[in-house]
């Protein structure tokens, strides 16, 4: 059994919900990121997105954009990143590590190599923004082949055929993007959220993580009562760059710790 | 050979598809059925027509450039004049025919990316004709080297977003406007420029560009009884050339050749020509196409004295046409577009675009070797106006 299916299986025991923040890899430095994985999962994380930086992220708002562009000037490259996980599970080896960014560097570095490389290391899942179902069918070959799940998005526009497509080729979990718009924008809609989970829930029957738009302890615990993970992005991201490096780990954790407490409420 | 791409998915052969975020699939899609549904429409057609021939001013004649040929004296230079359409280039075919399936798919707001700003005014124009918002997303580099083009916009009424991320150019550009659209997909057309980024654009763009061509076809045999040699037009995401292409490419006897944009030199890495300085195949602005990049994927930075051909990546067209051999493309530096430039001022009393100029300049590089019965078509793909103050700070010049 994958981390990330029995992550999600012991919190369903626990009737718990899983939160799930972002960090960009090599923001603030290089040397941080691990660190900060490893406060992520102290403060309360179930499954980490480590983001991927790039040099044109289309999808996301500005604060992500400003990370990517920081993580670019230190030098991190899509190598350098399975190098921070292969740290990382030197003292963690149970919590799930979800690596999301866009296609470019990994048809770079070619599918094959780097599905192999995420298996050696212990990468657990993949989200490539840019790259939908219709264009995943080599991602996925070589991601299955090394046993890395596919994350799939999905949006508030995706219709029903599209979801049962999705439902197919997902495994881990599934992404719904709470809003239309980028990472980072701040006009959540419960309502609407609400609305559409039936639907979801008809076709995917993996856990469904929402995320998009949260932006504090009261937002998340509203997203938190809908679905089966909450995915926190930007608000960590500001954080970080708000932050000293002295600080940055210490204030982080601070802040997913609340998000947990208003989780778990 | 039976040419027929793309395919129904959007590829043209490996290159191409949709590499969208999931929040724009739909509408991808939802623009792929709607374009379908009125290219071959009668009324749409009728209209397209009507607007090409009334407002845009087509067909756009065919020049011999006699004093220009003869001074190289070889081959004999024509060019196809898309600097007399209406706003000065090629942009306002397309423009026009998205904008009308904007109409008909109620989208009251229409969004750009611009580079030179041609793609900008012309988006700019169709709005104010049809009575649509605009706004527009240029680089603020772009905005320093092409102000003229700014005032045009905004005279027009849309509103001009500085764009001051990455290199602050037209794929900084693309990507403010795609998160634009990312969140205001429901009443928003996005105008993409060229003929790249995902399905359907490559193809929509070309179809609408294709009138260049088509008129070209008709008009050579009218004026020299045959079709030229070689045609020749100059190559950023690729949308005049395509349009200038694509009919001739059944026409086994025509060579093609595209012109990049070979900035400092191929060698000097500076340069925006990805075909012919063979870089690698990646994925950016939804398209797979070739796409300059470093060894880790992330895009490079792109050198190019024109705004309009400094783009790191390239139509899936045109990479699929140099896989296949059918179009040949090379690269033209910066200071060899401005002596065409120059040249074309001098000799014919035309000012053309910097972007045009490579396309000129290449022709003139290869027409002494000629024989003077040799034909080549250029497609002279807008006026110079906008570049004025780019040229005179080049030589010195405060205006």
């Amino acid at each position: 059994m994958s981390r990330i299916d029995t992550t999600f299986g012991k919190l369903k025991q626990q009737q718990r919900k899983a939160l799930i923040p972002f960090i960009t890899a090599g923001d603030p430095s290089q040397q941080l990121t691990v660190p900060l994985m490893h406060g992520l999962v102290a403060a309360g994380a179930d499954v980490l997105e480590l983001g991927v930086p790039f040099s044109d992220p289309m999808a996301d708002g500005p604060t992500i954009q400003r990370a990517s562009e920081r993580a670019l000037r230190n030098g991190m490259s899509l190598r350098g990143v399975l190098g921070m996980v292969a740290e990382f599970r030197k003292q963690d080896a149970t919590t799930p590590v979800v690596l999301m960014g866009y296609g470019n560097p990994i048809e770079a570095m070619g599918w094959e190599a780097f599905a192999q490389r995420c298996a050696e290391v212990g990468v657990d899942g993949v989200l490539t923004v840019d790259f939908p179902p219709e264009e995943s069918h080599e991602a996925f070959e070589h991601l299955q082949r090394h046993n890395i799940a596919p994350i799939f998005l999905l949006a508030p526009t995706t219709n029903e055929a599209r979801i049962e497509q999705v439902a197919k080729l997902a495994r881990g979990y599934v992404y719904y993007v709470s809003l239309k718009g980028v990472t980072g924008a701040g006009n959540l809609d419960l309502s609407a959220i609400e609305q559409k989970l039936p639907l979801l829930r008809k076709h995917i029957k993996l856990p469904i993580g929402v995320g998009f738009g949260i932006r504090d302890a009261a937002t998340a615990r509203a997203v938190a009562k809908l679905c089966d993970g909450v995915v926190v992005g930007s608000r960590i991201v500001q954080e970080v760059e708000d932050s000293s490096e002295k600080n940055v780990v210490a204030n982080v954790g601070k802040l997913v710790k609340e998000l947990r407490q208003a989780i778990d409420q | 050979m039976s040419y027929n791409y793309p395919d129904s998915s959007g590829h043209f052969e490996q290159f191409g598809g949709i590499y969208m975020a999931e929040t724009l699939i739909p509408a991808v899609e939802e623009l792929r059925q709607q374009y379908l549904r009125f290219r071959d429409d009668p009324e749409f057609k009728a209209e397209f027509a009507y607007e090409l021939k009334h407002y845009v001013g087509r067909p756009s004649p065919i020049y011999h450039a006699r004093r220009l040929s003869e001074s190289l004296g070889g081959a004999q230079i024509y060019l196809k004049r898309e600097d007399l359409n209406h706003t000065g280039a090629h942009k306002i075919n397309n423009a026009i025919g998205q904008a009308l399936l904007a109409k008909r798919m109620g989208k009251k707001r229409v969004i750009a990316e611009t580079g030179a700003g041609m793609h900008g005014v012309a988006t700019a124009t169709v709005a104010a004709r049809f009575g649509m918002e605009c706004i527009v997303y240029m680089g603020a580099e772009d905005i320093q080297r092409q102000a003229p083009n700014v005032f045009r916009m905004k005279l027009l009424g849309a509103t001009v977003v500085p764009v001051e991320s990455g290199s602050k150019t037209l794929k900084d550009a693309c990507n403010e406007a795609i998160r634009d659209w990312v969140t205001n997909v429901e009443n928003t057309f996005y105008i993409f420029g060229t003929a790249a980024g995902p399905h359907p654009y490559p193809m929509m763009v070309r179809d609408f560009q294709c009138v260049i061509g088509n008129e070209a076809k008709v008009q050579m045999p009218e004026m020299i009884g045959r079709q030229p040699d070689v045609v020749i037009a100059c190559v950023g995401g690729g949308s005049n050339a395509i349009g200038m292409f694509y009919p001739y490419i059944e026409e086994k006897g025509v060579q093609i050749i595209g012109v990049e944009a070979g900035g400092h030199g191929i060698t000097s890495g500076k340069h925006a020509a990805p075909l012919t300085g063979n870089a690698k195949v990646g994925v950016l602005h939804g398209n797979k196409v070739y796409l300059m990049q470093d060894e880790n994927g992330q895009i490079i930075e792109t050198h190019s004295i024109s705004a309009g051909l400094d783009y790191p990546g390239v139509g899936p067209e045109h990479c699929l046409l140099k896989d296949l051999g059918r179009a040949q493309y090379v690269a033209i530096n910066d200071d060899e577009a401005l002596n065409a430039f120059d040249s074309l001022c001098r000799f014919e009393g035309i000012i053309p675009a910097l972007e045009s100029s490579h396309a000129l300049a290449h022709a003139i590089k290869i027409a002494p070797g000629m024989d003077k019965d040799k034909v080549l078509l250029v497609n002279l793909s807008g006026r110079g106006d906008k570049d004025m103050n780019t040229v005179a700070r080049i030589k010195g010049i405060t205006l």
